[in-house]
């Protein structure tokens, strides 16, 4: 009787817990990105709010609450709320998977094990979540009720499920590799021998391609075309004010994180790195910090390059960096079916 | 467990009801995509997580997003009203329906022993994969040579009247309807009909 | 009832919903939502062969989800193709107007 209780209860504290510490990295991300990309342009960012700037989010966040909170007089009003929910909640069931550390011993309470959940569908999981996450989009353009809203609520849908066979089909170089779609198995099998057994050095070509086609699936620069300012008035998010764009905002920002998390368990290590086996509490601060620059690198290539017109945007998805993932399955399989021992004598 | 069960299995039943009851096609393509969740929930209680997944990427996640998109590009409306014609019949076909539910609840639960669901080990994904590339081999190669002659088809079938349209001119812009034609042809053969 | 839910609850569960996705394809006029009672049939169908496969053992019913699901997403590609093409010509998705071929 004890034993699923008490398992419930530490599942929720978890979730809890992963929970804050993810909006707290979301208002900490929102503030990076405004004083890096003010570095990068040649000037300070917000810096007067707090010391630093370091409680700007939290001002936005007051303010943006405290706007007006407008319905489209249409007749989809149900629409109209469901789209950012669908947004916000998608994206947030995607961090349950991961593991943010190894296995601790605390002095009390025992061995604990730094993650919410382990099954043996997890990557199909992720993927499952981001296909999905296609719905917020694609329901707030059309019940905007607005034509500018629709064409740019279609034309993010169109780039979204193009670019996530990109990115499924970079994630099967791993899972060859692997044997196992479980994420916590595949951390475990890259740790040890001074990080000569991170992913990333087996398979470059698929880690490329993940990285562009994440960054497509978050709507981010070089590929924002549907939500920018200067196009289409905004896009799919132009109808939505106060706490219904905070959502869509915050969802986001999450999914920046989540893709940030899938990206350094699948191909840096997760929470490996020097002194793990001796101090496995180090993991947590590792997984961090990866975290923290795959975050950083978002915000840099925000900073350097233009925004891609959206037939450049398709036709670069369809024609080359799918084929390019299909051409890394191909090598990956190859080299797996007829030098696998040999291959497996390094990892 | 079969708390679980009704609520799941009431969930899917009630997003199905809704599926036919609604009369805008996009909340019915909304309560369809409730439908398969709960479906893959069920799916997850009966041991089967592969199954489970792969409904939520292949039918929630490809096939109702494509729906979707057809709904809001060809900007289908709600349907009006239903014409009167035999709908006294309704509730007797409801009747019906209950009545063959109920035997054949009756003829299930008289036949079948009680059992549990099956051990968690014939679900996973390595499972599947042994039996999909050794002993269906045969229908899997065939599966893929199906989705091959579907992308075709629905390429071809989507197509504009010029041959070498390029991706980017399906997605630049709304539906744009056809150049009007001085005698339509459909309403011609009608009229001699 | 102690045991769970059993096959037949689950096996009853298919029935009705294959019921109401006959009935939504007999009732429906416009050819969308014909089509996504069409789905509903075939994910009752799935949820059959799943129970099955759970209760007897064996991994089978599940591969044949697998192929169903394939099969349905090919359809599902095909038959939007259809739609979209039929609606390029006669500007109307209404099932009872498609009768060119009548006598």
């Amino acid at each position: 009787m004890d034993n699923p209780l008490i398992h419930s209860l530490l599942v929720i504290v978890a979730i809890t817990i992963a929970f804050l510490s993810i909006m707290l990295l979301v208002a900490a991300t929102v503030l990076a990105e405004r004083r890096v990309l003010g570095f990068i342009q040649g000037r300070l960012g917000p810096n007067r709010v707090g010391y630093g700037g370091v409680l700007q989010p939290f001002a936005d966040f007051i303010k943006t609450m405290m706007k007006e909170d407008l319905v489209p007089d249409q007749s989809t009003k149900f629409v109209f709320l469901l789209a950012p929910t669908v947004a916000v909640i998608t994206a947030i069931m995607a961090i349950i998977v991961y593991p943010f550390g190894p296995t601790i011993n605390l002095p009390f309470i025992g061995p604990i094990a730094l993650r919410i959940a382990q099954f043996d569908v997890a990557l199909l999981y992720v993927l499952g979540v981001t296909s999905v996450g296609v719905y917020g989009i694609a329901l707030a353009g059309w019940s905007s009720n607005n034509k500018y809203s629709l064409m740019g609520g279609l034309r993010s849908s169109a780039q979204l499920i193009s670019y996530e066979l990109a990115l499924g089909l970079a994630l099967i170089g791993v899972i060859l590799m692997s044997g196992t779609l479980d994420i916590y198995e595949i951390v475990q099998q890259q740790s040890g021998a001074w990080g000569m057994h991170w992913n990333i050095i087996y398979q470059p070509i698929g880690f490329i391609v993940y990285l562009i086609a994440a960054i497509a699936e978050t709507n981010r620069v070089p590929f924002d075309l549907p939500e920018a300012e200067t196009e289409l008035v905004a896009g799919f998010h132009t109808e939505y004010s106060s706490i219904k764009f905070l959502l869509f905002f915050n969802a986001e920002y999450i999914n920046m994180i989540t893709v940030s998390m899938l990206a350094t368990s699948l191909f840096l290590g997760g929470w490996n790195g020097p002194g793990v086996a001796t101090f496995p509490i180090l993991g947590l601060f590792y997984f961090a910090g990866k975290i923290l620059f795959f975050l950083f690198l978002y915000i840099w290539l925000r900073g350097t390059l233009p925004r891609f017109r959206f037939d450049q945007l398709m036709n670069f998805g369809w024609r080359f960096l799918m084929p390019l993932a299909l051409i890394n399955i191909f090598l990956t399989a190859t080299v797996q079916a007829y030098a696998g021992d040999f291959l497996n004598l390094f990892r | 467990m079969s708390l679980m069960f009704i609520l799941f299995g009431g969930l899917a039943i009630g997003c199905a009801l809704a599926v036919v009851l609604q009369r805008n096609p996009l909340y019915s393509a909304i309560s369809l995509i409730g439908v398969f969740i709960s479906l893959s929930s069920l799916y997850l209680m009966l041991s089967a997580p592969f199954i489970a997944a792969v409904q939520i990427i292949v039918y929630a996640g490809a096939i109702m997003v494509l729906v979707v998109f057809v709904i809001m590009l060809l900007n289908v409306e709600a349907e009006e009203r239903k014409r009167p014609r035999l709908t006294f019949l309704f509730p007797v076909a409801a009747l019906l329906a209950f009545v063959l539910i109920g035997e054949v609840a009756f003829i299930l639960y008289s036949v079948k022993p009680a059992r549990t669901p099956g051990p968690a080990d014939i679900g996973l994904t390595k499972s599947i994969g042994v039996g999909l590339f050794t002993t269906y081999l045969l229908p899997f190669e065939i599966t893929s040579i199906l989705l091959l002659m579907a992308l075709v088809g629905a390429i071809t079938l989507a197509r504009r009247t010029e041959i070498l349209s390029s991706v980017s001119r399906l997605m630049t812009g709304p539906y744009v309807p056809p150049p009007e034609r001085e005698e339509p042809i459909i309403k011609a053969v009608e009229e001699t009909s | 009832m102690m045991d769970g839910p059993q096959l037949s609850w689950y096996l009853v569960l298919s029935a009705i919903l294959f019921t109401i996705g006959v009935v939504g394809v007999i009732t429906k006029r416009n050819v969308i939502a014909m089509f996504m009672c069409i789905e509903l049939m075939l994910n009752a169908v799935n949820l059959t062969f799943v129970a099955f496969s759970s209760f007897f053992r064996d991994v089978t019913g599940q591969l044949f989800v697998f192929i169903v699901m394939t099969v349905a997403a090919a359809e599902a590609a095909v038959g939007l193709g259809i739609i979209i093409a039929i609606f390029r010509n006669r500007e109307s998705l209404d099932v009872d107007e498609a009768s060119i071929l009548k006598m």
